[in-house]
């Protein structure tokens, strides 16, 4: 077949032709794969928000919570074990890390000590920054902040006079991720104050539902 | 003889020309996905699929299209397969979706792609093209692999996640951006040395 000469018309319909074919392929792939990616997604944010709370059995959907100065509010999730309101999660992020956003769960109990954290989404330097996902759970030095208090402890590197040590040659992803958590302690007390459910205290908790 | 100029097509692109040991196309992704072997061997095996699909499609279609709108052609192409692998990735393997992130969309701008399109596919018949598209991205992959796993090696003793020596002796160099220079740097000298002799 000798190959079709450069006129208008040809080139026209040539490349009106193979662009409405690759929308078509996109099309049916995207219907195809748009449920898997929701799902994929759900599955790992329902797998951090299992990881960081103590033992629930029952979640409320999702509460937005947006503070003084933010543009993007925070998700958190509450928990309750029967009646009683066992803790929530929060989905936090911080925009000051070495490369991208960083996107963290965390996990409070009632009293708002942090029981665990997970990061689900970062770009930090590979080696570095990277080692968030457990430097901050590992029982070192003073380095593990569960089972801290952001109200008591000064969540924030040594360097900057706080009592958490920073992931060795990755003070700024320190910084950031410790950003993340006390963001999202302050969505924690700021959605206890508005529903008033949990006495902000540190003391004995009620729940009145 | 038909299969076995196949062969000869394919390995073409996995020694001879190996795109980046030897044509030294594709750096961008090539330096910066590699820093550990996984994100290397990941990026290379969804480049290798576009790659060949591109590489078939535009061998069907050369005869129709027209010189003139050529390259807006094989882009249009080429987007489409990068995007299906995205869509595939994030849905089916999202571990490796998050690692590689932006690098995934830009594979169409990666020249080794549109490069052989052009050089090769738009030129020969379907089946040739198919091997071409198989050896170069063979190629492709093994040298992301070879280097991804040389800076993961160095920069924290660990090869696929497994531990070979302990990480306070890496040299973290190897995991940022100049250690992926010196290490392409040292690679293809070898290789070159490797193909000579």
């Amino acid at each position: 077949m000798a190959k079709l000469e450069s006129t208008f018309k040809n080139m026209v319909l040539v490349l009106t032709g193979i662009t409405i074919f690759a929308a078509v392929a996109l099309g049916s792939v995207y219907s195809l794969t748009k449920e898997p990616i929701a799902a994929s997604k759900k599955a790992k944010q329902e797998n951090a928000i299992k990881e960081v709370l103590p033992e629930y059995d029952r979640l409320e959907a999702e509460e937005l919570i947006t503070l003084d100065g933010f543009e993007t509010p925070f998700a958190l999730y509450k928990a309750y074990k029967g009646d009683t309101f066992v803790g929530a999660a929060v989905q936090s992020y911080s925009g000051n890390g070495f490369s991208g956003e960083i996107k963290v769960m965390v996990g409070f109990d009632a009293e708002g000590s942090i029981v665990n954290y997970s990061v689900l989404e970062q770009k930090e330097t590979p080696g570095l920054g990277t080692k968030m996902g457990d430097w901050f759970k590992t029982e070192k030095a003073n380095q593990d902040i569960r089972g801290k208090h952001p109200e008591t402890n000064n969540l924030t590197v040594s360097k900057d006079g706080g009592e958490v040590d920073a992931i060795t040659a990755a003070t700024i992803s320190s910084r950031a991720f410790l950003e993340t958590i006390r963001y999202a302690y302050s969505a924690y007390s700021q959605s206890n104050t508005t529903s008033n459910e949990v006495a902000l205290s540190t003391d004995s908790v009620t729940v009145n539902q | 003889m038909s299969q076995n100029s196949g062969m000869k097509t394919m390995l073409n692109g996995i020694i001879k020309e190996n795109p980046v040991f030897v044509l030294l196309l594709g750096m961008c992704p090539t330096l910066g996905t590699t820093s550990s072997a996984l994100n290397g061997l990941g990026m290379g095996l969804a480049t290798t699929f576009v790659l060949i699909s591109a590489n078939v499609v535009v061998s069907l279609l050369k005869n129709i299209i027209p010189d003139k709108v050529r390259i807006p052609a094989f882009i249009v192409v080429i987007a489409t397969f990068v995007t299906l692998v995205e869509m595939i990735m994030q849905a089916y393997v999202p571990a490796l979706y998050d690692s590689l992130g932006l690098f995934i969309p830009l594979i169409v701008v990666n020249c080794i792609v549109l490069g052989r399109a052009e050089a090769f596919a738009a030129k020969n018949s379907v089946g040739k093209s198919f091997f071409d598209g198989l050896g170069m991205g063979l190629g492709f992959t093994m040298a992301l692999t070879i280097l991804g796993t040389t800076r993961e090696l160095l920069g924290t003793g660990k090869v696929f996640s497994l531990t070979i020596f302990p990480e306070n002796y890496g040299m973290l160099l190897f995991v940022l951006a100049p250690g992926a220079f010196i290490a392409l740097a040292y690679l293809i000298a070898i290789f070159n040395k490797l193909k000579k002799a």
